[in-house]
């Protein structure tokens, strides 16, 4: 008996409209392995906010959702630019999205704290021109 | 167990076992099999729209007939007030309600009224402190039994109060019982008309309230011939409306949520709209939201299934009606801000009712199947064709999991199969 189920989502880049469809697919996943209300919804948030963090900065990437009786980890990656200072970054509030995403209501600076808000932990590594790797996990 | 009485069935003489209901479906609760649909109990909603898709018109709403209560010494009628907007050239609902009294009701008591009443309660109720917000409307009972089975985390959200048809039918009582002193509350049935199977399923399930005042529920296209020709003979109508704009506003979407006289509210009607905007919320990403009004069906419940006229036609008909009424007619009289008979009573239980979508109750268990699960998926097309009964290739994957389905039941792994052999 596998005590892990692994769920792969590709984030497709170009499709700004689709962004946050992986979210909505794990949600229903959760709910049919009966994970409680609030524990789907940390999941669903990190994951929302990392899909469209993904979307509008670094052209897509890919999630990967693990999921364990005791806890659920995220793994999101991308080819992205990279982030220069995570620690600026992290601040609520900035945002490096651009005008045109702004004008949707996006980009308020609140995409990578939030993603630390709903999670128990999380770890970035970035790197300047190649990518960036979220790791989060939310405990059960 | 409580067991959640539907009005959605199917008509298996009638079925042919085509797919179109299984893709049209919200929460995935049809499927295909042995050449008919079946309906899963559990997840359907009773929202009817496999009863709009069905070419076969073998999904129907089960619904009561008047003649069903003629041992009742005393009969109301509560007509939705999507009903004045199925006739054409009415300038004044009393006709329809003179109508009514002569399909045989001893009295009518409109829904509209109650709704007017719940209103200005919602509104004393949303400038509480401690309310959850965005609230949402528990008026449309597809809408509440959606939340309950999918976004549970969002059930605090829901306005706790009693929906205007519970309210109507508990001033109805009162208000005959005041003036007809020899009668007793078990002389008395009160029968809703209804636009929508799923208000005849909270009629059938009165959760939320210890016992449901309303006896029973009526399709308006059922009764719609009789009122139409009984109007035409009608001269003289009695006084018998107290309903304002408001009140004749909630048959439509919008109208709800515009009379709490705020405007950061969200309107949204059709299944796949609401589940998109609960979605959204659910991610926090809509903000400065007070108030959302749901409605499954396409314009609001004159949308519902059980109507005989385009919603937006009847629309525009109670929009003409609604000219020269006063803004509201019903305005609370209790002495408490929100009396007690006024909130709904173990609103959690409706919710916890819930939840039978999970894979097993052990979560070690639930993970291995869904492991399972997503290897059977990833040896299957992700055409979502649904010729193998099931709505998409996941659910096919879920079903035989669960034992319900086998992987031969793929029509295009099977083609595959036979090419191999053939060569």
């Amino acid at each position: 008996m596998s005590e892990c189920v692994n769920f792969h989502f590709d984030i497709d880049g170009d499709n700004f409209t689709s962004a946050g469809e992986a979210s909505v697919r794990i949600k229903k996943h959760l709910r049919d392995m009966g994970f409680s209300p609030e524990t789907i919804r940390r999941v669903s948030v990190a994951m929302y906010e990392g899909e469209i963090n993904m979307v509008i900065h670094a052209d897509g990437g890919s999630a990967d959702v693990n999921v364990y009786v005791d806890r659920i980890e995220i793994i999101l990656a991308d080819s992205g630019p990279g982030i220069s200072n995570i620690e600026l970054a992290m601040q609520e509030g900035y945002s490096t999205a651009p005008d045109n995403i702004r004008s949707l209501g996006f980009g308020a600076g609140m995409g990578l704290p939030n993603m630390k808000r709903y999670t128990d932990s999380m770890k970035i590594e970035s790197e300047v021109g190649k990518g960036t790797t979220i790791y989060m996990t939310v405990n059960v | 167990m409580y067991v959640y009485k539907h009005s959605v069935t199917l008509d298996i003489a009638k079925c042919k076992g085509c797919t179109n209901c299984i893709k049209r479906c919200p929460t995935e609760a049809i499927r295909v099999r042995d050449g008919h649909a079946i309906i899963k109990e559990d997840m359907c909603i009773d929202c009817g729209e496999c009863i709009r898709v069905c070419p076969y018109q073998a999904k129907k709403a089960t619904f009561d007939k008047l003649e069903d209560f003629a041992d009742y010494k005393f009969k109301i009628a509560l007509p939705a007030p999507a009903l004045y907007g199925q006739f054409d050239e009415l300038d004044d609902v009393d006709y329809i309600l003179t109508a009514l009294l002569e399909c045989g009701f001893d009295a009518v008591f409109e829904v509209s009224r109650a709704a007017e009443l719940v209103t200005e309660y919602t509104r004393r109720y949303m400038k509480r402190a401690d309310v959850p917000k965005p609230v949402i409307s528990s008026a449309c009972p597809a809408i509440v039994r959606l939340i309950a089975l999918r976004f549970p985390y969002l059930a605090d959200n829901l306005l706790p109060l009693v929906p205007p048809i519970e309210y109507a039918a508990m001033l109805a009582r009162k208000e005959v019982l005041e003036t007809h002193k020899e009668l007793k509350d078990e002389d008395i049935c009160v029968l809703f008309v209804s636009p929508c199977p799923a208000k005849i399923s909270y009629v059938k399930n009165p959760l939320g309230v210890k016992k449901s005042a309303v006896t029973g529920a009526l399709a308006i296209s059922d009764l719609y011939f009789k009122i139409r020709a009984k109007r035409k003979e009608i001269k003289d109508p009695q006084q018998l409306s107290k309903t304002g704009i408001i009140g004749l506003n909630w048959a439509g979407t919008g109208g709800e949520a515009t009379s709490l006289l705020s405007d950061r509210y969200l309107a949204a009607d059709g299944i796949e709209n609401c589940i998109h905007v609960l979605d959204e919320i659910e991610n926090g990403t809509i903000s400065n939201l007070e108030f959302v009004e749901l409605n499954a069906c396409n314009g609001g419940c004159v949308g519902g299934t059980l109507n005989v006229e385009n919603p937006y036609i009847a629309k525009a008909r109670l929009r003409s009606l609604r000219k020269y009424l006063p803004i509201s007619r019903n305005h609370p009289t209790e002495e408490a801000e929100l009396p007690d008979a006024i909130f709904l009573d173990d609103f959690d239980k409706i919710l916890l009712n819930t939840g039978a979508s999970a894979l097993s109750e052990d979560r070690l268990t639930a993970i291995a199947k869904m492991s399972a699960v997503e290897n059977i998926y990833k040896t299957l097309p992700h055409l979502d064709c649904g010729s193998c009964g099931a709505p998409n290739c996941h659910a096919l994957a879920e079903d035989i999991i669960k034992g319900e389905a086998d992987e031969a039941d793929c029509l295009i792994k099977l083609r595959d199969t036979v090419g191999k052999h053939g060569q």
